[in-house]
C-alpha cells in the first residue's frame, strides 16, 4: 500500500479462531473490490483458515470466537504474551455471541441432549476480555468489513479509532428505511451501537442487537416503550440475550 | 521385508474451516495408525434452539456456519414452514434459489482458489497470487465478489442473511440491481472459462475408494432445496425421514458425530450431487465436466474440486435464467404468506455447498421450538474422510521414495478436497 509515494509500515498480523462460526474472518476475504490493497496494507503471518504459513512473530492478533473450553483459555494466554495488540474480533469474541445463550441451560443436560452417554468437554461460554486484557473490541455478527478497513487504516497510521457513540437508528434513518416499529415489529436499534450501516432493518428484519449497547442506552425507557407497543417480556428477553452484548441488563 | 517408516501429525489443519487433526503412523511398511479427528469445541445449537420463537430460529442457526449461513437459514425456515403447513409463493421460491446460487458460487470459488489451489501451485496460500499472478487473483476475486453481490442483493447480506423469513422473503430486490447482476453473470462466463483452463492444468491425484453418495433426488432440475433423498446404493427416502439417511452416532475421539447408510461410511457434497444428478446439469456445465474428465459415478474424492467447478458453471447459468424469470413476474406478485404457528414437526433439506443439510424442528402451539436437530454435511463426510485417509496412506506407503512431507501434503489435500466445514459439523 502506497499513498502519495509514502511507504507505511505493514504490521504483522495473526488471525486466530475459537468457539465461533468463522464468519468474521471470512469478511476479511470479502469486499473483493478492495481486497488487493487491504491485504497489501498488512503482513498476514498466521491465518489458519486461508494460509499454511504459521509464524509466531505477529504484532497484532485478531481473535475471533468465544471461549468455551480449557484448552482455549491456555491458547489465549499464549497469544497475549506474543501480541502487542489484542483485538476481540466480532461479537463472539467481544460478548460471547450467540454461543453465550448456552449458559442459560445446564451443561450436563445439554451434553446429554446432543451426545447421549458420551459427553464432551465443555465449559460456560465467556468473552475474550474475561480471560485476557483486550486492547480493542470490534463488534458485529459478522463484523462490517468497511469498518474493519477503517480501523486497519487507523492502526497502520497509529491514529486512534473512534466508534460511533450513537445508536443504529441514526444510520437507519440516514438510509430512509421504514421503521420496523411502524410495521409492528420489535427492533433493538434504539439501544444498539451504530457502525454497521443498519443492514437488517433495510433488509426486512428488526435489529437483533448484534453490536451490543451504544454509548448511553436508556434501557428502562426502551423496555417500557416496547412493552407499551405490545411486545411481551419473553420476546424482549430473547432478543436482548441473543448476542451477549446486553448481558446483565436483560429484563 | 520393507522398512518404510512414515509419520504425519497435523494439529489443526490449515486452509479448512474449523479445527481437525490428521495422524498417520506407518511402521515397516504397515499402517499402524491413520486418523482424521475433529476436535472443534462443541456449541450445542440444538439445545439453544429450545424455547426460541420461530422468528429467531433461522437467525440463530445461520450462525452455525459463516460460509453457508444462507443455506442454514433456508433449511431452518423450510423446517418451520413444513411444521406449520405453509406453502411459500413461487416468486419467493425463485428468490431463495437465487440467493442459494450466489452462496454456492462464492463458496465454491473461495474453496477452489483460496483453499485448494495453493497445494497444486506449491504456495502456502492464495495471498502471494495477488502479486505473483494478478490475472488469476483478479479472476478469483471477481467471481467470488459476484457470488457475494447476488447474496447481498437477494438475501440482504452475504454472511448471516436478513431477508429470508418464515413464510417467504421479506424484500424484493430492486429491478435495476437484478439487471446489473444479470449482465455481470453473462460477463462472468469468460472468467469461468479461464478458471476451467487453470484447473485443467492441475494434476489431480489418482485415488479411488468406493463409497455411498447421498444427495437430493432431482425430478426435473438439478436439486437444491427440498425433495426426496437418494443414494448411489439405491436407497430412496422422503425428506422427513432424513434420519434414516444419516444415522448419526457418537464416538469417543471426536466432537463431530459420524454417519452412514448402507456401507461403512457415506459421502455428500458437489461430487455426490454430480454423481446422482448429472443429467439435470446445464449443458455448459456438462461440457466443463467432459473437458475436465469427470463422469458419473466417480469415486475419487479429489475430484470433488472438479465437481465444484462444474457446479459453479451450472449455478452461474441457472442464475441468469432465474433472474429473467423473476424480472418477468408482475410487480404485484406476492413474496410471502401469513404465518400461523401450530403444534407439529417439520424438516428442511437443502443442498448447501458442502452437501445435504437437514434441520428438523418440533413446535408448541405458540411458535416456540420444543426440539431441534441439525445434521450437517461435513458430519456426514467425517467418517468417509477418516476411512479415505486409511486407504490413501496404505496405497502411498507402497510408493518408492515416499516422505513424511509428501504424505502429509497428500493427506491434507485429501481432507481439503472435501471442503470440510468443521466447526459447522460440531454445531
Ligand atoms: S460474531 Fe457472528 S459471524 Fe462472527 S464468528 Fe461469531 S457467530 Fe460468526
Ligand atoms: S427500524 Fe429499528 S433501527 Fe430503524 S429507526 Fe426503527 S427502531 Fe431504529
Ligand atoms: S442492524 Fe442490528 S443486528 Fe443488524 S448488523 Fe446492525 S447491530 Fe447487528
Amino acid at each position: 500500500m502506497r499513498y502519495l509515494g509514502i511507504e507505511p509500515k505493514r504490521p504483522k498480523i495473526a488471525v486466530v479462531d475459537f468457539t465461533c462460526c468463522e464468519g468474521c474472518e471470512l469478511q476479511l476475504a470479502n469486499k473483493e473490490e478492495t481486497l488487493g490493497p487491504f491485504l497489501g496494507a498488512l503482513q498476514v503471518v498466521n491465518f489458519r483458515e486461508v494460509s499454511s504459513e504459521k509464524r509466531e512473530d505477529y504484532e497484532i492478533a485478531l481473535i475471533e470466537g468465544a471461549v468455551s473450553r480449557a484448552d482455549e483459555t491456555d491458547r489465549l494466554r499464549r497469544i497475549r504474551k506474543q501480541a502487542k495488540v489484542v483485538v476481540a474480533f466480532g461479537s463472539c469474541a467481544c460478548y460471547g455471541g450467540v454461543h453465550r445463550m448456552k449458559n442459560a441451560y445446564s451443561l450436563a443436560a445439554a451434553n446429554r441432549e446432543v451426545y447421549g452417554d458420551k459427553p464432551k468437554d465443555t465449559d460456560l461460554v465467556r468473552p475474550v476480555k474475561e480471560i485476557i486484557p483486550v486492547d480493542l473490541e470490534i463488534p458485529g455478527c459478522p463484523v462490517n468489513k468497511e469498518e474493519v478497513e477503517r480501523i486497519v487504516q487507523h492502526l497502520v497510521m497509529e491514529v486512534p479509532y473512534n466508534f460511533p457513540v450513537y445508536p443504529v437508528c441514526v444510520e437507519c434513518k440516514q438510509r430512509f428505511t421504514v421503521c420496523r416499529y411502524d410495521l409492528g415489529e420489535l427492533c433493538l436499534g434504539p439501544i444498539t451501537r451504530a457502525g454497521c450501516g443498519a443492514p437488517c432493518p433495510a433488509g426486512g428484519l428488526g435489529c437483533w442487537g448484534c453490536r451490543g449497547p451504544d454509548a448511553d442506552p436508556n434501557y428502562e425507557e426502551f423496555i417500557a416503550s416496547a412493552k407499551k407497543r405490545g411486545f411481551g417480556e419473553r420476546e424482549i428477553k430473547e432478543r436482548m440475550s441473543f448476542f451477549g452484548g446486553f448481558e446483565g441488563v436483560v429484563p | 521385508m520393507t522398512t518404510v517408516n512414515l509419520n504425519v501429525d497435523v494439529h489443526h489443519l490449515t486452509r479448512v474451516e474449523g479445527h481437525g487433526n490428521i495422524r498417520v503412523r506407518i511402521e515397516g511398511g504397515k499402517v499402524k495408525e491413520a486418523r482424521w479427528d475433529v476436535v472443534e469445541t462443541p456449541r450445542y445449537f440444538e439445545v439453544m434452539l429450545q424455547g426460541k420463537h420461530y422468528t429467531s430460529a433461522g437467525i440463530l442457526t445461520a450462525r452455525i456456519c459463516g460460509i453457508c449461513s444462507i443455506g442454514h437459514c433456508l433449511a431452518s425456515v423450510r423446517a418451520t414452514e413444513d411444521a406449520f403447513g405453509i406453502e411459500i409463493p413461487p416468486l419467493a421460491r425463485k428468490l431463495r434459489l437465487l440467493a442459494k446460487h450466489g452462496e454456492t458460487l462464492q463458496s465454491h470459488i473461495l474453496h477452489l482458489y483460496f483453499l485448494a489451489a495453493p497445494d497444486f501451485l506449491g504456495l502456502p496460500s492464495a495471498i502471494p497470487l495477488a502479486t505473483a499472478n494478478p490475472t488469476v487473483f483478479h479472476i478469483a476475486r471477481r467471481l467470488k465478489g459476484l457470488g457475494n453481490r447476488i447474496c447481498d442483493a437477494v438475501a440482504g447480506r452475504t454472511t448471516h442473511p436478513v431477508s429470508i423469513k418464515v413464510g417467504g422473503m421479506a424484500r424484493l430486490p430492486e429491478r435495476a440491481g437484478l439487471e446489473k447482476l444479470r449482465a455481470e453473470l453473462v460477463a462472468s462466463t469468460a472468467d469461468l472459462a479461464a478458471t476451467v483452463e487453470v484447473f485443467a492444468g492441475l494434476s489431480i491425484p489418482d485415488f479411488v475408494r468406493e463409497t455411498e453418495f447421498v444427495a437430493l433426488k432431482g425430478e426435473k432440475d438439478y436439486p437444491w432445496i427440498g425433495g426426496q433423498l437418494v443414494s448411489t446404493d439405491g436407497v430412496v427416502k422422503p425428506e422427513r425421514e432424513y434420519r434414516a439417511m444419516t444415522n448419526e452416532f457418537v464416538t469417543d475421539a471426536n466432537t463431530t458425530k459420524w454417519c452412514k447408510v448402507s456401507r461403512e461410511s457415506m459421502a455428500v457434497g458437489a461430487l455426490a450431487r454430480f454423481n446422482l444428478n448429472y443429467r439435470f446439469l446445464h449443458a455448459e456445465a456438462q461440457k466443463v465436466a467432459e473437458r475436465l474428465g469427470l463422469k458419473p459415478v466417480n469415486h475419487n474424492p479429489f475430484m470433488n474440486n472438479v465437481a465444484q467447478l462444474v457446479e459453479a458453471v451450472h449455478v452461474a447459468h441457472e442464475s441468469i435464467e432465474l433472474i429473467d424469470e423473476i424480472l418477468r413476474q408482475p410487480a404485484s406478485a406476492p413474496i410471502s404468506v401469513p404465518v400461523k404457528p401450530r403444534v407439529g414437526s417439520g424438516v428442511g433439506a437443502v443442498e448447501v455447498p458442502r452437501g445435504i443439510l437437514y434441520h428438523g424442528y418440533s413446535y408448541d402451539g405458540e411458535g416456540h421450538v420444543t426440539k431441534a436437530d441439525c445434521v450437517i454435511p461435513t458430519t456426514q463426510n467425517n467418517l468417509n474422510i477418516h476411512l479415505d485417509i486409511g486407504a490413501l496412506v496404505a496405497k502411498l506407503a507402497q510408493q518408492p521414495g515416499m516422505t513424511d512431507a509428501r504424505l502429509e501434503l497428500l493427506c491434507s489435500m485429501l481432507v481439503r478436497a472435501y471442503d470440510p466445514c468443521i466447526s459447522c459439523s460440531v454445531h
